[in-house]
Order: structure tokens, then sequence, then C-alpha cells
């Protein structure tokens, strides 16, 4: 690890005195990059320290929807969504994302900006745009069974790794931001993550010294909600397919429908041509079978990751008929599909 | 004021910022209970309790624990009384080689007040799930290379059982 100087945060007016060049990072749970640290992958000067920054640890239920600190740990974030029926698809999907360790210590805003587990990505022997911008990118005629199949680009088809941002992006959750310069500004989740394009390295709106505050959450009802990851081993695994979902019909009909994808997109997808064809209309297999089709119109693959349209689509499939399944069974239900909740 | 606290002794925080926890067990403290395995939060052999939660200690720098209170392997029981846990472990014969097992207990020990304030885990929630399905879930953070699952999680849930009968 290269040396660094530490600054500290200890409230949200503290930003504009910080020194806040192109070296410094925030330092949250550190899960991340400490770890990127150590492979030499982020060699920051100047570190600020969040750990003692007064009031970013706490979740607020207000009369529109919910506010998340951006301290607030994954732990936290987790047990208290469990109790809140509308957002179940939350607490599944920051529970079957990494172990308790890391949840203890990993926070709201740290989660929503981990970097990619992509290998190239980790391999600092191995060229990767998104590292180092410019010397190409070695997972496109590589090993890229982990990779994208959405939002990719001819210079990165790294994967975003979160579970929970995909979760957060079902639920229509945005950003809250402090700017170096002391300026508060919101920003739609959808719109918060940016495809590699030409420039990979950028991976969201964020500009130099934004700090992340607050996550919003607006509330509603949803309807019956599942988080379903696909991994190679059945947990501390990172996700090759998973499917946010919450589903309201009346009587045959979609009342509303919420979904979003992980480990296929290079951004936690929202799959805004499959939601088209799907709300306001009457729930059917073909219904659903065209959506997630014209959704995968747009999909590309590279070999190794051939497999992941297919498996996505059977995910969504199995998903959205359990959803429907108790909702025609328990009409009105909201929260998660078990059966004993 | 810039003291850590571990296993109920105050230490001063090191000098160089870039010390993890783990390393500062290591390397200061003389503390080598707690294990290195992988440095990359990827393990589990590192796992301490901090204020009572399990962390590992490879991924966090120790200038971010001022004023918290670590508990490691050694001291979880005391020099004359092994933690249920630690005993359970001998009685069920739940480790091998035995690198991993400070990390499993530290886990286990942070368990066992997860499972008893009833905090989910992804499958707690599962209506068929059997309380061995659920552990295994809640120490999947923790990994043994000699295969020592099955009997962790017998020792785990022999302690679980004693704790229910009192
Ligand atoms: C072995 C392993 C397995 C994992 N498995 C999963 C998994 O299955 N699913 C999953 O979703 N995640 C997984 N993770 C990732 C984990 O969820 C993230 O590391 C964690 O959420 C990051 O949070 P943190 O607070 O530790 O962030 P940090 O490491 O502190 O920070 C991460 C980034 O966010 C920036 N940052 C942090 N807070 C702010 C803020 N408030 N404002 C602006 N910038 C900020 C930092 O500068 C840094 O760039 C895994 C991690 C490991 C090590
Ligand atoms: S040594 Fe810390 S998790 Fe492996
Ligand atoms: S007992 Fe050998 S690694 Fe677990």
């Amino acid at each position: 690890m290269n040396p660094f100087s530490v600054q500290t945060l200890g409230s949200e007016g503290d930003v504009e005195k910080l020194n806040l060049d192109a070296q410094t990072r925030y330092l949250a749970g550190g899960t991340n990059l400490v770890d990127l640290m150590k492979h030499q992958i982020e060699t920051p000067v100047s570190l600020v320290d969040l750990s003692e920054w007064e009031g970013a640890s706490e979740i607020e239920k207000t009369g529109n929807g919910y506010r998340i600190g951006a301290m607030v740990t994954n732990t936290e974030l987790a047990n208290f969504a469990w109790r809140e029926p509308s957002l179940s698809v939350l607490s599944q999907a920051l529970l079957s994302g990494a172990t308790v360790q890391l949840r203890n210590r990993a926070t709201t805003g740290g989660n929503l900006l981990q970097r990619t587990r992509c290998y190239y990505f980790y391999d600092t022997a191995k060229p990767c745009n998104k590292r180092e911008p410019g010397t190409g990118c070695s997972a496109l005629t590589g090993m890229n069974r982990i990779h994208a199949i959405f939002g990719t680009s001819e210079q990165c088809i790294a994967t975003h790794p979160s579970d929970m941002a995909v979760a957060l992006m079902a639920l229509n959750a945005s950003v809250s931001v402090k700017t170096a310069m002391g300026k508060n500004r919101d920003i739609a989740l959808r719109e918060f993550y940016c495809t590699p394009g030409e420039t990979p390295e950028r991976e969201n709106v964020l500009e130099q010294g934004d700090l992340i505050t607050s996550v919003y959450i607006p509330a509603g009802t949803r309807g019956t909600q599942h988080y379903y990851k696909v991994r190679d081993r059945a947990s501390y695994a990172f996700a090759l397919v998973s499917v946010a979902a919450a589903l309201e019909l009346n009587e045959e009909t979609i009342h509303s429908v919420s979904l979003s994808f992980g480990g296929v997109g290079t951004i936690p997808w929202y799959p805004k041509k499959a939601l088209e064809i799907l709300q306001g209309n009457k729930f059917s297999v073909q219904l659903l079978e065209k959506a997630i089709d014209a959704e995968l119109a747009d999909a590309k693959t590279f070999g190794s990751n051939d497999f992941k349209p297919g498996l996505l689509r059977r995910v969504f499939l199995s998903v959205m008929l359990s959803l429907a399944q108790r909702q025609k069974k328990q009409p009105g239900h909201e929260g998660a599909l078990y059966e004993n909740r | 004021m810039s003291a850590i606290h571990i296993n109920g002794e105050s230490y001063p925080l090191p000098d160089d910022p870039r010390t993890t926890l783990l390393d500062f067990l290591h390397q200061n403290l003389s503390l080598f209970g707690t294990k290195k395995g992988c440095d990359h939060g990827q393990c589990g052999a590192c796992t301490v309790l901090v204020d009572g939660q399990r962390m590992n200690a490879c991924l966090m720098l120790a200038f971010q624990l001022k004023g918290k209170n670590i508990t490691t392997i050694e001291g979880i029981g005391s020099n004359t009384e092994l933690h249920p846990l630690q005993q359970a472990f001998i009685e069920k014969d739940a480790f091998q080689c035995g690198y991993c097992t400070s990390g499993q207990i530290c886990s286990g020990v942070a368990l066992l007040n997860e499972m008893a304030q009833s905090d989910p885990s992804i499958v707690s929630a599962q209506q068929d799930c059997s309380t061995r399905e659920d552990i295994a879930e809640r120490m999947s953070g923790n990994l043994c290379r000699c295969g020592a699952y099955p009997n962790i999680v017998d020792a785990i849930e022999q302690v679980i059982a004693l704790e229910r009968q009192s």
C-alpha cells in the first residue's frame, strides 16, 4: 500500500474545508477500497475518514419514503428492510451479498460505489481500460464468464457487482450528494451509473469530491417481491445473474411491476423495454416471454458468457410466475414471496 | 484519546495509517491467535469482534477503530474456563489443522447473539429451512480448507441447544 495522509469528516458541513483533489478518496467501511489499495489498483495520496461522521448512520422513515444515511451498514439496512414489507426485495438483495462479517462493515454509500470484480481489473499485469485507460480490454477475448451482456462497449464489458444497487434500482431510489463546493444535489439511481462507452473509467455521474450523504427510497405498495440470485456457490459469491422483482396484480392485469437485473449489465440493469411491455397489460406467460425477449434483443455475448441470456430468461420467467401465483392466491399481498411472510 | 481497546486493554493506535487491524495485532501486540488467510476479505480467518460485531480484521485500517472494543480469540473465554463454543469445538471435533478455527469461533460467538436477537439471514425466512442450513449460511464467511464444516455446524448447534435449555 502506498503512503497516504488522513483527513477526517465530522459532519456534512466539513466537506468544503477538505482538500478534495483527484488523488483523494473517501474511506467508509474500507471493504472495497482497502482491498484495492493493497492491490495497488487504487493509490490515493489522501483518505477522508468517514467513520466519525455524525448523523450519517440513521434511517429515517418519513411520510413519503425512507431516507438511509450513507454510513448505515449493509447489516443495519438489511435488518430494517426486513421488517418493512415494501422493502423486502432490498433486504433479500443485501442478505444474499457477501457475508455477515463484510455486511457489518460495509456501508450504503460504499456499496453503491464498489468497483467491478472483473479478473483483469484486479490483475495489474494485464491491460484494462477501466484501470488504465487506453491499454485495452483483456476480457473481450479472454475469460469472460462473469461479464456483462447489456451496456457493453468495445472498451469494457465488466459487470457492476452490487446486489443492493439492483434492488434499489427496482425500488426507484435516488442518491443525495453534497458537492465539494457544499451544494446539495439529488440524482435518480436509474440515472446515476454510466455505461462504459469510450470512458470505462467513469462509472457514475459523480464529480470529483462529491460526497454521498444519503439514499432515498419512495414509499408505496409494490405487491409481492423477490430477489433471486444465481451464483457459482450457495453463498459468499457475486451474482452470475440476479433478478429483483415486485408484482402487483389486479385480477388478471398487471397493476404495478418493478424490475431490475444484476450480474448481466455493466451497470445495475434497469430493463426499460421489458417494463414497457408488461405495465398495465393482462398477465400471461406469452406476455412475459415477449417482454424478456424484447430486452434480450439488445444482449451481446462474448464466448464464455453465452449462457447468460438463456439463464436470465429462465430466472425471470420463474420469478415472475411465482410472484403472480402468490398474488392470485392472496390478492393485495405485500412483501416477500416466502410462504411464511 | 487515540486508543484502541483490545480484549479489555487499551493500546495507542499505530503511527502508520496503512496498518490493518490484523497486522497491528500481529506486529505491534504479538497477538497471533487471529489468522491471516487471504488478506482480502475472502476467507474469514481474521474474523474478530468489533463492539460485539464480527468483522474481517484484514480489511480494516486500525486508525478507523479509535475507541472501539475489539475481542480476538484470546479474549473469548478465559485462561481457566473455555467459552462454551470453544468447548463444543473440542467435543465435536470441529477442526483438523486448526488454521481457520479462531475465525470460526469468533464468528460463531457473534452468530449466537445474532440468532438470539432474530436477525434475518437469506435462508432463515424460507419456510422449510432447517437450523443447520441457517447456521451454514450464517457461517459462509468462514472457509475451512480441511472441510470440517459438518462438525463446525454440530458444535454451534450444540451451544444453541444448551442456551435454549438454560
Ligand atoms: C470477498 C468479498 C465478497 C463480496 N461479495 C459481495 C456480494 O456478493 N454482493 C455485493 O453486493 N457486494 C459484495 N462485496 C462488496 C461489498 O458489498 C463492498 O465492498 C461494500 O459494500 C463497500 O462498502 P464500504 O463501506 O466498505 O466501501 P469503501 O471500501 O469504504 O468504499 C468504496 C468506494 O466508495 C467510496 N465511498 C464510500 N463512501 C462514500 C460516500 N459516502 N461518498 C462518496 N464516496 C464514498 C470510496 O471512496 C470508495 O471508492 C464483497 C466484498 C468482498 C471483499
Ligand atoms: S485473512 Fe481476512 S478474510 Fe482472509
Ligand atoms: S481446520 Fe484446517 S482450515 Fe479449517
